[in-house]
């Protein structure tokens, strides 16, 4: 995710095809057989064409990627859905669906000559059946909607990413969204129980089962986190759980990053799973101590916020055991919160991260790389020399629980040169992490961001395999083209190959 | 193990290039599971349990990646030590049981709905395609957005895609503590204690029960695992006589094997939403709370299909005992039209020629 203060455009690693397409945005394809086509089964305020509705969809969270949709169409209900869909394919025309328009990584951005379908109006939360903790919502709702109109129950959907006030139940479905509570109450992989979808084809299919499982293949979990470029979700049944009697928070402060990330280890090592475990640096705590008054410690190489949530006993005994680990590990202080707003005054730092970046920054580039814990310490280290390398800063913050990293870079997009070291060094982050036996992306997605970096982290089988899933659910690619997964011809220009015992994956693609 | 695996390569390309159709075995504890196999000439077996061994295991990590033909009982052993386990419980039907096996039968013991089924385990695999070439999806972290969610579908996928070489997946500390409570009552009573405890947090990890000679009086019996206030806590609130534990573990290792004599013979799986009203058959043993329910008979196919279809869920005929036969169309529920359609394609684009023998799970694709 690339936030850019200031209004100077910088171009970047825009892919080629998207390249493309901007520049056919003005040739103007004609798209009045389309519209007059979509026009029967939606009604005229549902198809925006005019140059000034289209802009505010020129770009999801990552605002730099931009381009304007050929059209863009927000159907109310699943039969013009399915209507929109239908013309596209007899069209042959491209459809990227988009959610909030909340994703980091450019899942939404639009396509020039495509359709931009956005589901926000289909945003009902149809039923909650609070016996059997279920709720069945539309794709358009926001996920902190369903945890507030469960709330009446005492229950609560468990995933809950940072943008969860605006974020939508279809986007989180595309990304498979997380968030700081997802080491003990899972991804949306895990919340999800059934998942009723139109195809590019126009066909209702229903995937998974109000039962536990379904027959025939487990083609849900596939489906999550698939980016749009399966089907469009109409209608989403989710798992709420119970709402905790009380959640405290241990934080603990450390005189380097290595003991942090053994405390870190010690803590599952123990039994414990925290319902959130996050790590900042000195840099990061510096950096948001000023902007929310968290009463961080900053004398602290690393500090360690870890907590626990249920009943008053459970959470007693659980923060007992914490404190008992971080003293061992050589925790240099240890507070616990005494209140709900003393637990929130923690988390703040935590939470509020990105924006605090963007005071001390001009510009900051938000990574999102997974590692493997054990390998924090030489990551962290490493990115050290990279700073040093890159001359940039980094400030790290991190879902440490579960071994994803948010390294903030900092760097300035007026000046090219900062811009150039900023894109390297998230490169080089990425690569790291793929070294380690990590992976690119933890929770923002590949959407067009990532796309050349999934080259170095999977062979020309492996996407294939892929492309082979895509077509078995959109034979002509019309949904969500050139996103995710990355063609062939792409991964040669990117000149990144993936390497795996030793052989190159492309022998048959010259190379330079 | 690198001439093990070569050697299964060879196997695959021998198959391939005589249009054989290759059948996977693992410990063979499970092959009961699925449409019975039409044996041919065309058919041939690949054993795959030469291929073991655990490759990795970091507790602090809660995960442990293991080739296919790593004994299920290995893993739990090594597990143990560190006193983690698999918290989705995988059957073994017997001893041989392999981990292999476990991920493409994708089954799931007496803490499914508490703790997730075999899927929502499974962090990364290592698949061996149609041309013995090497696949490698997902991995050992707990978050991975890389790419579709190979690892995920080709848990249950019953070898249809090829062999899962190797496979990564996420394991839990043990509870701190467990109890098992029990109590007497009817089936209707049952289900009414699954309904007061699904949406509250009280730590129940299974929930069953077991009828008293095919009447409607049973037993019902309920685990509660967590920490140990919250256990106490628990025992309060849900009432019933304290099970003693090493008898207790008997019970919930019965079930999840098995060899409860309810399953002596032909069972029936049906599974529904936990609280969908009762299919009117014969008397069920009930598990997951009320979402796996097994019949010793069913009298007409059509109907218990049609019965478990309207409540949200599927039928299967999961055992066959001697003198059952298969129904027409499968042991397993039919597929919708949509479902039926994509896997049709996802087959043929993933295994053009068909190497992988694929009846065992999906019947008329």
């Amino acid at each position: 995710m690339f936030i850019l203060k200031s209004e100077k455009r910088v171009v970047m690693d825009v892919s080629a095809e998207l390249q493309h397409a901007s520049q056919a945005v003005e040739s103007a394809t004609d798209f009045s057989e389309l519209i007059a086509e979509l026009h029967r089964g939606l009604p005229a305020h549902c198809v925006l064409s005019r140059p000034e509705e289209k802009k505010p969809f020129e770009c999801d969270g990552l605002t730099l990627f931009k381009a304007m949709p050929g059209l863009v169409v927000l159907p109310e209900n699943e039969e013009q859905i399915i209507h929109v869909l239908k013309t596209c394919k007899k069209f042959s025309v491209p459809v990227v669906p988009r959610g909030a328009g909340t994703g980091l990584s450019g899942g939404a951005t639009p396509h020039s000559q495509g359709v931009l379908l956005g589901v926000s109006k289909l945003n009902r939360i149809k039923r909650i059946d609070a016996q059997a903790a279920t709720a069945i919502v539309e794709p358009g709702v926001r996920n902190l909607a369903v945890s507030e109109a469960a709330a009446a129950h005492d229950l609560y959907y468990a995933p809950d990413p940072s943008s969860q006030i605006a974020c939508s139940i279809g986007g989180n479905i595309a990304e498979n969204a997380g968030g700081v509570h997802c080491l003990k109450y899972g991804l949306t992989v895990h919340n999800v129980i059934r998942l009723r979808i139109v195809t590019i084809d126009g066909d209702i299919v229903e995937l998974g089962a109000d039962a536990p499982d379904a027959p025939g293949l487990n083609l849900l979990p596939a489906f999550i986190g698939s980016e749009g470029m399966l089907g469009i979700v109409t209608e989403v049944k989710v798992k709420l759980i119970p709402k905790p009697q009380l959640a405290r928070v241990v934080m603990a402060s450390f005189a380097s990053v290595e003991a942090a990330g053994e405390a870190v280890k010690n803590i599952i090592g123990s039994g414990i799973i925290p319902a959130g475990l996050e790590m900042m640096d000195k840099r990061a705590t510096h950096m948001v101590e000023p902007f929310v008054n968290a009463g961080y410690d900053l004398e602290a190489e690393a500090i360690l916020l870890c907590e626990s949530d249920g009943t008053e006993a459970e959470v007693q005994d659980e923060i007992g055991r914490m404190e008992k680990v971080f003293s061992d590990c050589g925790a240099t202080r240890l507070q616990v919160s005494q209140s709900e707003q003393e637990r929130l005054r923690f988390w703040a730092g935590r939470k509020n991260a990105f924006p605090a970046a963007g005071r001390v920054s001009p510009d900051y580039y938000c990574m999102d790389g997974t590692i493997p814990k054990s390998q924090l310490a030489h990551v962290l280290g490493e990115m050290v020399k990279m700073e040093e390398k890159y001359q940039l800063g980094c400030a790290n913050v991190f879902h440490a629980g579960d071994g994803n990293l948010h390294p903030l870079i900092l760097f300035d997009a007026n000046d090219p040169d900062s811009v150039r070291r900023a894109e390297d060094f998230g490169a080089d982050i990425l690569e790291l992490c793929i070294r380690v036996g990590g992976t690119v992306t933890g929770e923002h997605g590949v959407g067009l961001e990532k796309i050349n970096q999934m080259c170095s982290q999977f062979s020309r089988e492996e996407l294939d395999a892929f492309t082979a899933l895509k077509k078995a659910f959109d034979p002509d690619m019309l949904l969500n083209p050139t996103k995710q997964i990355p063609t062939l011809n792409r991964c040669a220009e990117y000149g990144r190959m993936h390497v795996h015992g030793g052989q190159i994956a492309f022998p048959d693609i010259e190379r330079f | 193990m690198k001439f093990i695996k070569e050697d299964l390569t060879e196997q695959i390309a021998a198959a391939a290039a005589g249009r054989k159709q290759i059948v996977i075995r693992g410990g063979g504890t499970k092959a009961f599971y699925g449409n019975a196999i039409t044996r041919s000439e065309q058919l041939v077996e690949l054993d795959v349990t030469p291929y073991a061994g655990i490759c990795s295991y970091e507790p602090s990590e809660l995960v442990m990646t293991a080739r296919c033909g790593t004994l299920l009982s290995d893993i739990e052993a090594a597990l143990d030590e560190q006193n983690q386990r698999l918290a989705w419980e995988p059957p073994h039907f017997g001893d041989g049981a392999t981990i292999g096996g476990a991920i493409a039968t994708g089954l799931a013991g007496p803490g499914r709905m508490a703790a997730g089924g075999a899927s929502d385990f499974v962090l990364g695999t290592v698949l061996m395609n149609a041309e013995g070439q090497e696949l490698h999806f997902g991995g050992t972290v707990m978050k991975n957005v890389a790419g579709f969610d190979m690892s995920r579908l080709l848990t249950g996928s019953m070898g249809v895609f090829g062999p899962i070489l190797e496979v990564s997946f996420k394991v839990l500390p043990k509870p701190i503590a467990n109890i098992t409570l029990l109590r007497h009552c009817t089936l209707r009573e049952a289900f009414e204690c699954f309904a007061q405890w699904q949406a509250r947090a009280l730590g129940v990890s299974a929930a069953s029960w077991i009828p008293q000679d095919d009447a409607q009086d049973g037993t019902l019996y309920v685990r509660v695992s967590g920490a140990e206030p919250a256990v106490r806590q628990a025992r309060q609130v849900l009432g019933g006589e304290l099970v003693e534990e090493t008898e207790a573990q008997a019970l919930w290792r019965s079930l999840r094997e098995q060899t409860h004599p309810f399953f002596s013979d032909t069972v029936w799986r049906i599974c529904v939403p936990p609280q969908a009203d009762p299919v009117n058959e014969s008397v069920p043993l009930v598990e997951w709370g009320g979402a796996q329910r097994w019949l010793r008979q069913v009298s007409d196919v059509t109907n218990i299909r049609h019965a478990a279809a309207q409540r949200g869920g599927h039928a299967t005929l999961f055992r066959a005992g001697a003198g059952t036969n298969q129904p027409a169309d499968g042991v397993f529920h039919p597929l919708s039209d949509g479902v039926a359609g994509i896997t049709r394609r996802l087959k043929s684009n993933l295994d053009p020629l068909g190497t992988f023998y694929s009846d065992r799970l999906l019947r008329n694709i």
